[in-house]
């Protein structure tokens, strides 16, 4: 209980941080939600009324702009954000494959979030590791060279470690 | 004024139009009929449907005739093979993720799609694939969304958010999965909506409409233990006929009446004669406050979707709202005292329909202060449209009716209560009975020209027994912020106001017939059907409400003085602070 | 806040001291060890390389080395990559376990490692970077200082001619003038289209309106490009020097770059070096005391790959969804808040100030008659050299994907090569020989784009790689018009039909009407290009379409549902290779017999073929 308000503050601590940075002024609010989303792994309902109020746009259009976004997420993210990169030379390259692989053994689709809060699967486009096609990430860092194997190893490897702290 | 025009061709037409105009204004000028779908005049200028795609010499690509504008020399082609095919890909593509439950549509007839799906012939889906699945959200007493038949034109969104600035939907999601909604995809009636209903005035499709109740109203007809009363607000007699064909703003008022009691309503009332009530209370009401500088400016109380506006948007100001019941309210409250007491009917057993142009009014009569005794002023709210449609159901040709009249003992008006319908009415009929009140003499002048048209903010100063009072109608949400921005600013210091949510006030109501498109790029159907209520005010025998017979006789012989202890019971109201978005978060 | 004399005597010592980065024959006892941190490389570890080196420089007490951090070398592929200056010595693949031994062979007893050091295609052994075949037919102007200088010091980038363009422009030149250089220099937009950029800045300039904007674009999106975020990472202050003198040629003060947030390390170089510029008065107020002021901000963009587009771009600075506006009006009439707005990419700015200092003539030498300059292209797929390259206008496409790529790799063979990403089209090896540039490469179905080249061998199946581009626009697509929204997402259940042997051939002159519909329906570049590569490939590789709809067949097996996978007996010299790595038993044969595949059992995943040596599986 009371870490939940610890918490409770310290997130309005931060928005009022994020108020006193940025004028109330509508093309702050794509910065703003990039902070938010930061700041807390999403962009809870909660925070896009207080922005709502803050930026005077009603909370459809904000709510408008986080679904408009691929960066935005309106749910909590996994501990563990695996991306798979599904630009041009990875995917010439079989990184579908390795997508096809992870969603197969996570049993969710690109976007979603294990039910144990552990893992969210993301396709992004491009990471810019090209030399190193294909490449899948988790929490931004990069495994170049990638293959079935080497997801299953990593997987592996992460629900062990998970196992053994539980 | 030469230097202001450009001279183009249009389909080998040479127009002459004025800098600035689009090619679809050049073409209509023209008579060159272009066809479109997402485009609203003044509202939704965004070009992003693709029908009224154009060819222009020279210009890769087409043009787009609703947004892009006329320049010299241009030569421009709206019907070819190139743009036909285009067009009709457009059709196609759209159509493919329509629902196309077209004979269990309450927009089949009246649909702007499927006028073009007839046009193009459509015979078969050209393109079949996935479609967007959307559940219909029902919940709210006013509105129905029914996601699976928008065609995405954002008319309503631009509606919503730019001539009412209320922003309660808006365009969610990407690409394909891009969607009308709300805010989490809630409810109209837990999100920040007010239920004027001008998105569905705005809608092409099926896609929004008003919650129906006539189904209940058809019970109540049936059952011979109910004593239905129906009253018909002042601006659906203006409105009405076009259901069935007639031109835009004819007074059907006494076809009507006909028609309503052909349907069965056991009595036909006239709620411009509650019109008259609520001006008494409200005049009433005014003076004092003006006279002790109390509360000011005072503002009128009588359109739900404003008030319901105010109550979410600008709480610490509900202390301005006049406690005055609308029309209706006030007329149904005594329908079932004094009428029913009159009559010796029992009240439980009478059942008031309010026959209105708005779907806000649905909302209000349920409002828990809208009762006396334990039972609601009024029982069941239908508007313009759905009352059309009880006649056509019940196969009575409108057109040919005869007229009839009210029924006594509540049926005489003034022309002070017809032009409630229209924006700046309620204001100049209160100013009628205000300044008769103030001066204690019976003026001549009773025309407040100043607060007449179709301007959204009208401001005027007005000279009342030596006194100046500064007063402001507005309609059209947006406006209303305006005026309570000033107010709230202290910039204002208006004495009186008058707010209608719905631009040019209830004749153009959300419940109003639904006008095209096209035709409200050709006719100004606000300008006709006020007109008409001026002419009906014109033609009055009695002009201010304070001078209706059956209002002075109800006062002398039931309620008393206006603002008196059982007026106050029965015709008066209170607000309370409202939550904009009502979920959790 | 620097006075013109100290910028210039910055520009002195720092470009004596700095000799050695560009000058092999330096006269100068220091080294300096250069470290990629390119986002390639420093995904691959670049950072602990060069926390690495300075403990080890700093445990040994070894002075005159400095370890300096720079942007993309180009050669991505051979990342990270460390280059010791001034001997040029270029050692590839580095761990951070190697820089134990680098400082020790190298530094302490002056000889190379030779393990480490970078070879070639062929095989031989590089000594220095202009000797790699990678290298020699580029010509490096966008790209100039990447590479070679520090991005996070001012001064590094001062030393080589840095800021020395608007310091001439402020002082001698008007804005017509500087617009007319770049009007006779022939650079056009490297974003895509190759609007010819002096003339937006003449039309910019030429709009009534007090305020005005000038913005970069570099948002980046095409799957697999990485040109524009390579110039920010190892040249930022090219493009905020550029976007200045942009701001006095068209009359603005205030400049906004879009950058997406996906680019970490190129928003946090562009955030130094904008602080650096203001503390140095190269930005604010009254620059080089000229009475001119300029400033610019940086805009994050959120994931949205329609925010490429100049109008949606506008429309996400203002805080809204990234949805495309009809033009015209155009940006240069009616941009940000309606003002006159000058939108150019990164690469198209980066070219700017070396335009300036070296001449209109100069630049215009350089390229083909209606495209002028170099063109930064990223290379990969199936290509031996995958990286960063910058050539002039007209190089061939062959000698990009052979001489600067080093070929395909496995042996395989060149099937297409694809530029302008989901915009862009498939260009087969008949059309190798065609030079690059705006006009030729639009005439056979493709488009310059903003520089993504992605190389495929034969093993790709056509349909698939437009079903690929389908899927990357149906999910960008903003939503905003009919034929980009649903017409797209139509298009794309055409080609799911087909790949999984649903289709019919009526489906493929559907696809082909749509598509051309759609093309001239949109409202945007997005949506009028999005059926591009679905017509290239329709031109080029018809036949394969035919097959995936008529004999229910895909050539290459990536179609796995229409893949019939079988053993070519001549090719096939039974080593069984084949066989062990088949997950489910499926291929047949004995010691050196030859294999059969039991079709009843084949999942069709493609690893046999992948595993032949002989290519004889297909």
């Amino acid at each position: 209980m009371e870490k939940e308000n610890k918490q409770c503050n310290e997130k309005d601590l931060f928005l009022e941080k994020l108020f006193q940075e940025y004028l109330p002024e509508k093309d702050n609010l794509i910065q703003m939600l990039n902070e938010i989303q930061e700041h807390y792994g999403y962009v809870p309902m909660h925070v896009q009324k207080e922005l709502s109020e803050y930026l005077k746009i009603p909370m459809a259009e904000i709510y408008g702009v986080v679904t408009f976004y691929s960066r935005f997420s309106l749910e909590p993210q996994g501990k563990y954000k695996i991306s798979v990169c599904l630009g041009t030379a990875c995917f010439v390259k079989g990184s579908q494959k390795i997508m096809d692989r992870l969603t197969d053994r996570l049993k969710i689709e690109p976007g979603q979030t294990t039910k144990d809060g552990l893992f969210t699967i993301e396709q992004t486009r491009c990471v810019g590791a090209c030399g190193l096609a294909p490449v899948f990430t988790v929490n931004g860092e990069v495994y170049g060279k990638a293959s079935v194997q080497k997801l299953d190893q990593v997987l592996d490897e992460l629900i062990n470690k998970e196992k053994q702290s539980s | 004024m030469e230097e202001n025009m450009v001279t183009l061709t249009i389909d080998g037409e040479t127009v002459k139009a004025k800098k600035g105009t689009t090619i679809l204004q050049a073409a209509k000028q023209a008579g060159i009929d272009i066809p479109t779908l997402c485009f609203l005049k003044d509202i939704n200028e965004v070009g992003d449907c693709r029908m009224c795609i154009v060819e222009v010499e020279g210009r890769r690509g087409f043009a787009t005739s609703c947004i892009q504008t006329v320049e010299e020399g241009m030569v421009v082609h709206t019907h070819t093979p190139n743009v036909l095919e285009a067009r009709r890909t457009v059709l196609d593509l759209i159509i493919s993720n329509h629902a196309k439950d077209c004979l269990t549509c309450t927009r089949s007839g009246n649909c702007e799609l499927q006028t073009l799906a007839t046009k193009f012939n459509v015979l078969h889906v050209e393109y079949p694939g996935e479609m967007t699945k959307h559940k219909v959200d029902d919940k709210s007493p006013a509105l129905v969304r029914d996601f699976n038949k928008c065609i995405l034109c954002r008319r309503c969104v631009a509606t919503c958010k730019n001539v009412q600035g209320i922003g309660a939907i808006d365009c969610i999601n990407r690409g394909f999965e891009s969607c009308i909604s709300t805010v989490g995809d809630h409810s109209l009636n837990d999100v920040n909506c007010t239920f004027c209903g001008q998105c569905i005035e705005a809608c092409p499709t099926g896609a929004l409409h008003e919650k129906e109740s006539i189904k209940e109203v058809w019970a109540r007809l049936k059952d011979p233990n109910t004593y239905v009363v129906a009253q018909t607000a002042p601006s659906i007699r203006v409105a009405l006929g076009e259901e069935f064909g007639m031109d835009i703003g004819t007074n059907v008022e006494g076809k009507m009446i006909t028609a309503l009691k052909r349907l069965g309503f056991d009595k036909v009332f006239d709620t411009n004669t509650g019109a008259d009530f609520t001006i008494m209370e409200e005049a009433n009401e005014f003076v004092e406050r003006f006279k002790n500088n109390d509360e000011l400016p005072m503002m009128t109380s009588c359109c739900p979707g404003w008030v319901r506006y105010i109550e979410e948007n600008y709480p610490e100001l509900l202390s301005h709202l006049s406690s005055c019941k609308s029309p209706h309210q006030m007329f149904g409250a005594l329908i079932k005292s004094y009428y029913a007491k009159k009559e010796n009917i029992d009240p439980s057993k009478i059942y008031v329909v309010s026959i209105m142009p708005c779907v806000a009014k649905k909302f209000e009569a349920i409002r828990p202060e809208m009762q006396n005794e334990g039972l609601y002023d009024v029982d069941g709210v239908i508007t313009t449209r759905e009352l059309s449609r009880m006649i056509k159901q019940a196969n009575i040709e409108f057109t040919k009716l005869e007229d009839s009249k009210f029924d006594d003992p509540m049926g005489e008006a003034t022309g002070a209560g017809a032009i409630f319908g229209t924006t700046g009415g309620v204001m100049e009929a209160a100013l009628r009975t205000a300044q008769d009140i103030l001066t204690g003499e019976d003026l001549e002048k009773i025309d407040f020209e100043a607060v007449r048209g179709g301007k959204g903010i009208k401001k005027a100063t007005v000279n009342i027994a030596g006194k100046e009072i500064k007063v402001v109608a507005a309609s059209g949400l947006k406006n209303a912020r305006k005026i309570l921005e000033e107010i709230k600013s202290g910039k204002a210091d208006y004495q009186f106001v008058e707010i209608m949510a719905c631009p040019g006030g209830c004749i153009m109501g959300g419940g109003q017939p639904i006008k095209s498109a096209k035709i409200r790029s050709e006719v100004d159907v606000r300008k006709l059907r006020a007109n008409s209520l001026y002419t009906i005010d014109e033609k009055s025998t009695i002009r201010k409400s304070h001078e209706n017979p059956v209002l002075k006789k109800i006062y002398k012989d039931y309620l008393g003085n206006p603002g008196g202890e059982l007026a106050h019971k029965l015709l008066h109201t209170h607000y309370e602070k409202r939550e904009k978005y009502n979920f959790e978060t | 806040m620097k006075t013109l004399e100290e910028i210039h005597e910055i520009r002195e010592n720092k470009r004596r001291e700095l000799d050695l980065r560009v000058n092999t024959k330096a006269d100068t006892r220091e080294k300096h060890i250069l470290v990629c941190h390119g986002t390639g490389c420093t995904s691959s570890k670049s950072p602990e390389i060069l926390e690495n080196f300075r403990r080890i420089l700093k445990e040994k007490n070894i002075e005159n080395v400095r370890v300096i951090k720079t942007g993309c070398f180009g050669l991505c592929a051979k990342g990270p990559i460390v280059i010791i200056r001034p001997e040029d010595t270029f050692y590839a693949m580095v761990t951070p376990e190697d820089c134990e031994e680098i400082i020790q062979t190298h530094i302490v007893e002056g000889k190379r490692v030779e393990r480490l050091l970078c070879k070639d295609i062929d095989g031989k052994i590089v000594n220095s970077l202009d000797e790699l075949n990678f290298y020699k037919k580029q010509k490096r102007i966008a790209l100039k200082n990447c590479g070679v200088i520090n991005p996070e010091d001012i001064d590094e980038y001062i030393a080589f001619d840095g800021y020395k363009a608007l310091e001439r422009v402020l002082d001698v030149m008007s804005p017509e003038e500087v617009i007319e250089v770049i009007k006779k220099s022939g650079l056009r937009g490297r974003g895509g289209a190759g609007f010819p950029t002096g003339k937006k800045w003449e039309l910019t300039r030429a709009s009534e309106g007090k305020q005005k904007y000038v913005v970069c674009n570099a948002d980046e999106g095409d799957p697999g490009a990485f040109m524009d975020r390579s110039i920010l990472e190892g040249d930022p202050h090219a493009v905020l020097e550029a976007m200045t003198i942009a701001g006095y040629s068209i009359g603005a003060n205030k400049g906004y770059i879009y950058v997406r947030a996906e680019y970490p390390i190129a928003v946090k170089r562009l955030d130094i070096a904008i602080k650096q510029a203001r503390d140095y008065g190269l930005l604010g107020k009254n620059i080089f005391n000229s009475g001119f002021d300029f400033d610019i901000e940086i805009r994050l963009g959120a994931g949205a790959f329609v925010c490429g587009e100049e109008t949606a771009l506008l429309e996400s600075i203002e805080g809204k969804r990234g949805q495309p506006r009809v033009k015209p009006p155009y940006p240069a009439q009616a941009g940000l808040w309606g003002k006159p707005t000058l939108i150019n990419n990164v690469e198209t700015y980066a070219n700017i100030a070396q335009i300036i200092l070296k001449g209109a003539d100069w630049y215009s030498s350089i390229g083909t008659e209606k495209s002028k300059g170099t063109k930064v292209f990223a290379l990969g797929g199936n290509v031996n050299n995958i990286g960063l390259v910058e050539v002039p206008m007209g190089t061939t496409l062959r000698e990009i994907v052979y001489d600067i790529g080093g070929g395909i790799p496995n042996g395989r063979k060149f099937k297409a090569a694809q530029t302008g990403g989901p915009s862009g089209g498939c260009i087969p090896k008949e059309h190798l020989d065609t030079p690059i540039d705006y006009e030729s490469l639009k005439e056979i179905g493709s488009m310059m784009g903003s520089g993504g080249l992605i190389v495929m061998d034969d093993t790709k199946c056509m349909v698939s790689l437009a079903k690929f581009y389908l899927e990357f626009t149906v999910s960008e697509s903003c939503g905003k018009c009919t034929p980009c929204r649903i017409g797209t997402k139509r298009m794309l259940e055409i080609l799911e039909k087909l790949c999984n042997g649903e289709g019919e051939e009526i489906d493929i002159y559907r696809l082909e009407a749509l598509a051309k519909n759609i093309q001239k329906a949109s409202i945007c570049g997005l949506g009028q290009s999005a059926p591009n590569p679905v017509l290239s490939t329709l031109n080029y590789f018809r036949e394969e379409f035919m097959e995936h709809a008529i004999d229910k067949a895909c050539r290459t097996a990536e179609c796995k549902a229409l893949a019939k996978i079988g053993i070519d007996e001549e090719k096939c010299k039974g080593c069984g290779l084949c066989q062990k790595h088949c997950p489910v038993n499926a291929i047949k044969g004995e010691g050196r017999e030859k294999r059969v595949i039991d079709q009843d059992l084949c999942i069709k995943c493609g690893t046999c073929i992948a595993t032949c040596p002989f290519h004889a599986i297909n």
